[in-house]
């Protein structure tokens, strides 16, 4: 079976995300860039279906600009057998998961994997939207919020147990299906300095966006990016009691 | 131009309907008069007659099929993408249920979809939390049809129907043009978590726990006065990964949103992908005992201690005034 992933390069997880000034964006300068944590869950599990020898090739791709190479890099470290970059002038943010979506399906038809797994949402637009949208594009089933998997090669299908907000289903997907990935599906490995330096033989192709004949629409404008209304911090009680009776006589919430 | 329609997706399983529908509708009048409602379901009647009460629906249609038993996205994506034409606005609740559906819808229509907006400031213009809710995203849409799903908790439900007030919406069954059983998924078993507590994304209170707790068994401190509260139960995922709670539990960026009137955090630091599920709430309560834990920053009062002694005396005292 073969594997796509794609990852994203976004503002690490740790990072407190400001806002810019002039409401065009979010400040990126000099900002610790990581791989989307999501997709670092759907790269691990291509991996463990790796080394349970159900999987034989696992191809990362990206989309984004020159700097998301580095991503790239990461995902061939993590076990990714090659990477693609698709690179764009503009950061990924720019374009909606449609778009996204769009030109992961061109790639998805040269490539023609089995299985595509990605992150349920990438932590900076929150959208939750690719996975779903690149199997509508394919009609390919899809199972999303993954945290369990397990193909079944003989009968061409794969099972996802689902985090839904009830709690748990299972759905059996034919293949070749997509799958989005929550974080619980697995515990993603360290990168070993080992795979690191075998990661920079591993082959990247970088492939300018302008030469995939893809048209692409405009669907939305960012009208303004602003901060948040930041709450205030209230008073200290000293007990139990005291708190309840705030919660009574003062904030009436009780 | 003719007037803006709405098809507002249902979520339902089968006997009832789902809250988050009444919270999308209300997003749906801010955008026109003419709501439509659809259920996709099997022996769904009792489902579509709910959503026929809700104030502000013109007509529900009905597709009652085995196929759409157990929401099959791609099943209820492919009903959907043939009755899209007649719309300008398809909404869904941005819970799991609709986030799994209308990308795919959006995707066929060759549209964007907008996830889970928060406020609309006229009709191609919408407000969306990013970031992790670190930011907020004032983001026009240029496409035909608007394809968006609504943040519950940002949208107060419509009158229910309990109090009749006005007759029921029609409730149109639609004849099925084609087959929707796809046959790409297939639904095999379901573990839903039944509690006899309120649902958490609409209760008043909610009382959660984080890694603080140390175990689920004592999460039973917790169930004690969410019963006496009339509480819902919330957790980190740190307490979920740790497997203190089921998965439903999960308040934060990757979970639930609650923006309950009263929400009591026990041993949370307050991590920024927990407050994205959290802090809209209008009172927060934080009982931790570590004096700098970041929770502080946004709890109307702060209560620093070791949760151990304070869930006791917590109890103790919402029993004195009973
Ligand atoms: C991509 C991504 C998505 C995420 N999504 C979510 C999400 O949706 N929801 C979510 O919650 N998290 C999410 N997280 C995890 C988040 O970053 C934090 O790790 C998590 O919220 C921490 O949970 P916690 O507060 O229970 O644990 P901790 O951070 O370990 O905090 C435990 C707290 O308990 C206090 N404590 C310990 N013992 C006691 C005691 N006896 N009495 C009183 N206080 C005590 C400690 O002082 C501490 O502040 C996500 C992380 C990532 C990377």
């Amino acid at each position: 079976m073969k594997c796509l992933i794609p990852v994203k390069r976004v503002i690490d997880f740790n990072v407190k995300v400001r806002v810019k000034s002039d409401g065009t964006g979010v400040e990126t300068d000099q900002v610790k860039m990581s791989m989307n944590p999501f997709d670092e869950v759907a790269l691990e599990e291509a991996v463990r279906l790796k080394e349970k020898v159900i999987v034989k090739e696992i191809i990362a791709i990206s989309i984004g600009v020159s700097s998301a190479q580095e991503t790239c890099r990461v995902a061939l470290a993590r076990g990714a057998d090659r990477a693609i970059l698709i690179e764009t002038n503009v950061e990924t943010n720019e374009m909606p998961p449609l778009s996204i979506a769009k030109i992961l399906k061109y790639f998805v038809l040269q490539e023609k994997p089995d299985l595509v797994i990605l992150g349920k949402q990438a932590i900076d637009d929150d959208c939750n939207q690719t996975g779903q949208m690149l199997a509508a594009l394919l009609g390919w089933a899809q199972g999303t919020n993954a945290s369990g998997l397990n193909v079944n090669a003989s009968t061409g299908s794969v099972e996802v147990i689902r985090e839904v907000d009830g709690g748990l289903e299972t759905l059996s997907l034919k293949l070749p299906a997509v799958v989005s990935v929550d974080l619980r599906l697995n515990e993603p490995r360290y990168i070993s300095l080992p795979n690191i330096m075998k990661a920079k033989s591993k082959p990247l192709q970088i492939i300018p966006m302008g030469d995939l004949k893809i048209e692409l629409k405009q669907h939305l404008k960012t009208i303004q990016v602003e901060p948040p209304v930041m709450r205030r911090s209230g008073i200290k009680v000293n007990n139990a009691k005291e708190l309840v009776d705030k919660l009574r006589n003062e904030a009436k919430v009780l | 131009m003719k007037v803006n329609r709405v098809l507002v997706l249902a979520e339902h399983d089968n006997q009832t309907l789902k809250v988050s529908t009444a919270n999308t509708v209300r997003a749906a009048t801010e955008l026109s008069e003419d709501i439509t409602v659809l259920v996709a379901g099997y022996q769904c009647a009792a489902v579509a007659k709910a959503a026929s009460l809700l104030d502000g629906v013109n007509e529900v249609w009905v597709s009652d099929l085995p196929c759409f038993e157990h929401g099959l996205a791609e099943n209820v994506a492919e009903l959907m993408i043939d009755l899209a034409e007649a719309f300008q606005y398809i909404l869904a609740p941005a819970t799991t249920y609709g986030k799994n559906i209308l990308p795919r819808v959006a995707a066929r229509l060759d549209v964007a979809q907008i996830s889970e907006i928060t406020g609309i400031l006229s009709p191609d213009t919408f407000v969306r939390p990013i970031y992790a809710g670190n930011a907020l995203l004032t983001i026009q849409s240029l496409d035909p049809i608007k394809v968006i799903t609504v943040r519950s908790t940002a949208f107060e439900a419509v009158s229910t129907g309990v109090v009749a007030t006005k007759e029921p919406a029609p409730i149109v069954n639609l004849a099925s043009k084609k087959p929707y059983d796809l046959g790409l998924s297939q639904f095999l078993r379901e573990e839903p978590h039944v509690s006899k507590r309120p649902e958490l994304t609409s209760a008043r209170i909610v009382i959660s726990g984080g890694r603080g707790l140390q175990s689920g068994e004592n999460f039973k401190m917790l169930e004690e006065i969410a019963d006496k509260l009339g509480a819902a139960l919330g957790a980190t995922r740190a307490a979920v990964d740790a497997g203190f709670v089921p998965n439903d539990y999960q308040i934060g960026q990757t979970g639930k949103v609650v923006a309950p009137d009263l929400y009591i955090a026990v041993g949370i630091s307050g991590a920024i992908q927990h407050l994205a599920g959290m802090k809209d709430s209008k009172v927060i309560v934080a009982i931790n005992k570590d004096a700098d834990a970041p929770i502080f920053q946004v709890a109307d009062y702060g209560l620093v201690g070791d949760l151990f002694e304070i869930l006791p005396e917590l109890s103790k005292e919402l029993v004195i005034r009973k």
